[in-house]
């Protein structure tokens, strides 16, 4: 088997062993990594500093090296490359063997040669053990200093300013971002991040960095202009060197400002040896982003197999937000191309920048700048990656438009060869593929594709060219819920809402035609119970319910039932656990304990169950309403009363969060769990909504998802107190329950809201919508009237009539056979169960 | 044929099923007041998830034929006819059954 060295475990080192990993090439993989850690996401450093921990920025893990066969180290760079008997040596003196060696080693941070720059307050911004000193160093600091005024620096000053100190930024060129920019971008990126606080100082050489002596900063920059600067904190930030070194000590080509020299296959001139990243020089260029590293990758890793591809270089063009500003940089920004024409638009108003550099002939768009407003974008991207044809008068491209007639690029303009997710390498050639596979929902194309699952800034692209394809196909997306309801569950929700309709049949005749159906009883059931929290099996509701919402348990392949008493937070006494091992044997039931921490007593008969549920409310048990669209569990940990790394009372919290929402109907079931540190043991992530305990209070991640699709949940907000986690939560849930489709999860709703998580963040967080009151009313109403269905249940005689199994006659079901199996009863297999019927006839 | 009192109507729910035992046969029993006529027998046997539960399940109309949604798989049955909607190869006996001066009669 071929055996591959991958030396450097960066975002890029990792993508080619995952690609190398997928790839039918059988390979025996070794990586070694500098860094003790295994890849973490690099381009989201900065969210360290805004509660990410280097678990959640982790983009594999030891074990999963284990377990797709992986050899990896950590913590011992390869030092020395011997090509004669192609091998590496570690700093600790191992060595590995290779056939091809593949080089990613990445980049280090330029420091600038000034005298005193190796003082302890002096740090660089690169790897998270940086963050560590940086964290170390901003303590008791009041004044934080970033060298370098370009990408890197600003993410940088992010960092700083998130630590709380007074941020400066220190730029040796005239203007702020000059690679990506134009003279007037950067002049209103630098009023918009001064009227963040961040204080700017462009043309500024550094001479000399002192030790302070005056009693309130540490340090004294002083400048070739006679000015001078007092800090307690210098982080450099002036841009990337290539790590090349192990590649000058072997003899391989490297150019002359540093940089492996590749060719298209990325090869080095040893054709066994592979250079990828930052550490790669291609055409004379370092690429100093993530996204061309990925093209090397994957160029790299095919040209070990059948069907090798080439590396032609990278478009440059990025959109980002630094220090929360919106900026996106196209192709030649700068216009220096021959004859190019510019137009620009500005309003310092709404500090808003934008820039178009066309052809000489006015027909292709060069480049452009946005700052401010990223919005135009995609579209421009698109215009400059294809060479389409730009319009007659390019300028309304970046006018500002009335909504309504927004000048979006056709999508039916674009070459299916058009990547439209950079991220994840998607064009439309791929979209159209998953359409005509007849995945028409958003939802789906996007985790058929991945496209728009990375950054997001092509969702808009994206629905743009499917509604196109769908129109173009004379497909409309028949969003009606059933026959008898021309509306979206959303829309019979605002009807409902607004006409404050009670009952299904008022809606039917007002709304609606026929007699309805078991897909829209049930949804409008749900509906009803999240307005107005009626009794479920009220007369007049009862019709609507599944057979498992009236009968208040789980109908099983035989006809039996499993009930669920709640267990909230996993937390039962003895004297309960007892109970439910009595009832289980007084009425025969198989017991099986659930993934969401409880107890399920399988094998009820129908008549069975209000004596079951007699016993068990006596004893103190609710429903856990297994049986409904409504909340599942609260899972959660010990958290810190027993446990040694506990941080906060994680089990007191899953019990009031789960108390809180008991019975609240949405249009699916929804779970939640509480873990009480970040090593995360309820597996929060994987719920509906999860919280995680941190020193300072609590993150909340939303829709997450186990089951068919499994999805981590995102990260919604961080260190929160008691009362906001709770208001946050509240008010997640009412949007989820008004807003989502029928059947539909909360990790689906999110893939499909139109800006998904951060409009979310708006709308519950900013309140953008003006709704929060009313949902915070909404679910104070419902917690304020809940009431436990089974104890309402045996406490009516008229609704005990439908638990019996015959209306004439008191006698079992003779076909519901069971047999033992270890110990415990279990439903006969269809040949057992005749088999048994004969015997017994 | 012979007709018996099976029930009251006292004892049928509105817009949903019961079941009755006739001569060892299970008869699942849908009450629609806004029907003509107002009651609707058949069998409670499901073909298809194989256990007695149709009386369990769901009614309602779809193409304008009553059915009834099994509480197992969800095929529909049709009420008047016995039909199974999603595949005709399975369908459930259907009685005649009638509702007279408060009293359901089937005739078997």
């Amino acid at each position: 088997m071929l055996n591959v060295v991958v030396v450097g475990n960066g975002m890029v080192g990792h993508h080619y062993v995952e690609q190398l990993v997928a790839s039918s090439v059988q390979a025996k993989i070794t990586v070694i990594g500098g860094e003790t850690r295994p890849a973490y996401d690099r381009v989201h450093l900065s969210e360290y500093f805004a509660g990410r921990t280097p678990e959640e920025l982790a983009l594999t893990t030891r074990e999963h090296y284990v377990e797709i066969g992986v050899d990896a180290h950590f913590g011992d760079p390869v030092v020395q490359i011997n090509r004669d008997n192609k091998t590496v040596i570690t700093e600790t003196g191992r060595s590995f063997a290779y056939d091809k060696l593949v080089l990613a080693t990445g980049s280090y941070p330029f420091v600038p040669p000034v005298p005193g720059n190796d003082q302890d307050p002096c740090v660089v911004y690169r790897t998270i053990d940086d963050l560590g000193n940086i964290k170390a160093q901003a303590d008791g600091a009041k004044v934080g200093v970033v060298v370098g005024g370009g990408l890197l620096g600003l993410e940088a000053a992010n960092a700083v300013q998130n630590l709380g100190l007074e941020t400066h930024v220190v730029e040796f060129a005239p203007g702020l971002m000059g690679v990506q920019l134009d003279a007037g971008g950067s002049g209103m990126l630098r009023r918009k991040i001064e009227a963040l606080g961040v204080k700017v100082h462009t043309s500024k050489a550094t001479e000399v960095i002192e030790a302070s002596d005056d009693g309130d900063a540490r340090l004294l920059m002083k400048f070739a202009d006679g000015g001078s600067l007092a800090t307690d904190m210098i982080v450099f930030s002036a841009g990337i060197r290539p790590y090349d070194q192990l590649a000058r000590d072997c003899g391989l080509v490297v150019g002359e400002r540093g940089g492996i020299d590749i060719d298209y296959h990325c090869k080095t001139s040893d054709s066994d040896i592979f250079a990828i990243g930052e550490c790669a020089l291609f055409g004379g260029r370092i690429f100093g982003l993530v996204a061309p590293g990925y093209r090397m990758a994957e160029a790299a890793v095919s040209q070990l197999g059948n069907q090798p591809q080439s590396f032609q270089g990278a478009d440059m063009s990025t959109k980002l937000k630094l220090l929360g500003v919106d900026v996106g940089s196209i192709g030649d920004a700068h216009g220096r191309e021959e004859g190019a024409i510019a137009y620009t638009f500005s309003d310092e108003r709404i500090e808003v920048y934008k820039r178009l550099i066309v052809s000489a002939d006015g027909k292709k768009l060069l480049g452009a700048v946005l700052v401010g407003d990223c919005s135009d974008y995609d579209t421009l991207l698109q215009y400059f990656l294809n060479g389409i044809d730009l319009p007659a008068d390019p300028e309304t491209l970046i006018l500002p438009y009335n909504v309504g007639d927004a000048p979006t690029l056709g999508a039916a303009a674009l070459p299916a060869t058009a990547t439209i997710c950079s991220c994840h390498n998607v064009t439309k050639g791929d979209i159209v593929d998953a359409l005509d596979a007849g995945f028409y929902a958003l939802g789906d194309i996007k985790s058929e594709t991945k496209a728009s699952t990375g950054c997001g800034g092509c969702a808009a692209l994206l629905k743009n060219i499917v509604d196109d394809e769908m129109s173009a196909r004379g497909l409309e997306v028949d969003k009606s819920i059933c026959e008898h309801f021309a509306y979206t569950r959303q829309e019979l929700f605002h009807l409902i809402k607004v006409g404050s309709i009670k009952t299904f049949d008022e809606l039917l005749e007002k709304h609606g035609k026929g007699r309805g159906c078991d897909i829209c009883k049930p949804a409008v059931g749900s509906i009803l119970a999240s307005l107005w929290n009626d009794y479920v099996l009220d007369e007049k509701h009862v019709g609507l319910q599944d057979t498992n919402d009236t009968f208040l348990a789980n109908m099983q392949k035989n006809g039996t039932y499993s009930v669920v008493p709640r267990v909230a937070g996993g937390e039962i006494t003895p004297d309960k656990l007892i109970v439910l091992g009595e009832v289980a044997k007084k009425y025969n039931l198989y017991t099986k304990i659930t993934g969401g921490q409880r107890i399920d007593l399988f094998g009820a008969r129908v008549q069975h169950l209000p004596a079951i549920w007699k016993e068990l409310v006596e004893a103190g048990f609710e429903t856990g309403h297994a049986y409904g669209k409504a909340l599942r569990t609260v899972k959660s940990c010990v958290g810190s009363t027993w446990c040694r790394y506990g941080v906060q009372d994680s089990v007191a919290m899953a019990l009031y969060i789960e108390n809180r929402y008991k019975g609240l109907r949405a249009p699916h079931k929804f779970k939640s769990a509480v873990s009480g540190c970040t090593r995360e043991c309820a597996e929060a992530q994987s719920k509906d909504f999860g919280v995680i305990a941190t020193e300072n209070g609590w993150n909340l991640f939303v829709g997450g998802n186990g089951g068919m699709k499994p999805r981590h949940g995102e990260l919604f907000a961080t260190d929160l107190d008691d009362e906001t986690l709770i208001k946050y939560i509240d008010r997640f849930l009412m949007f989820y329950v008004r807003t989502a489709d029928r059947l539909q999860r909360t990790s689906v709703w999110m893939s499909n809201l139109e800006g998904g998580l951060e409009y979310l963040q708006q709308v519950v967080i900013e309140d953008s919508l003006g709704i929060a009151a009313e949902l915070d009313a909404q679910m104070d109403n419902i917690v304020g009237t809940y009431q436990c269905e089974w104890k309402t249940t045996i406490e009516n005689p008229e609704r005990m009539k439908r638990f019996q199994q015959f209306v004439n006659a008191d006698a079992e079901d003779d076909q519901i056979v069971f047999v033992q199996e270890r110990g415990q009863p279990r439903p006969a297999t269809e040949e057992e169960r005749l088999q048994l019927l004969e015997e017994s006839a | 044929m012979s007709q018996a009192t099976i029930c009251e109507q006292k004892d049928l729910i509105a817009n949903s099923g019961i079941c009755a035992m006739v001569e060892g046969q299970q008869i699942a029993l849908f009450y629609l007041p806004k029907e003509t006529p107002q009651v609707y027998a058949i069998g409670n046997w499901d073909p298809i998830g194989k256990a007695n539960v149709l009386s369990r399940g769901m009614v309602g109309d779809i193409n304008e034929r009553l059915v009834v949604a099994s509480p197992l798989y969800k095929q529909h049955f049709d009420l008047q006819t016995g039909e199974c909607l999603e595949d005709g190869e399975f369908s459930v006996p259907v009685y005649s059954v009638e509702l007279t001066a408060g009293q359901v009669l089937l005739a078997l």
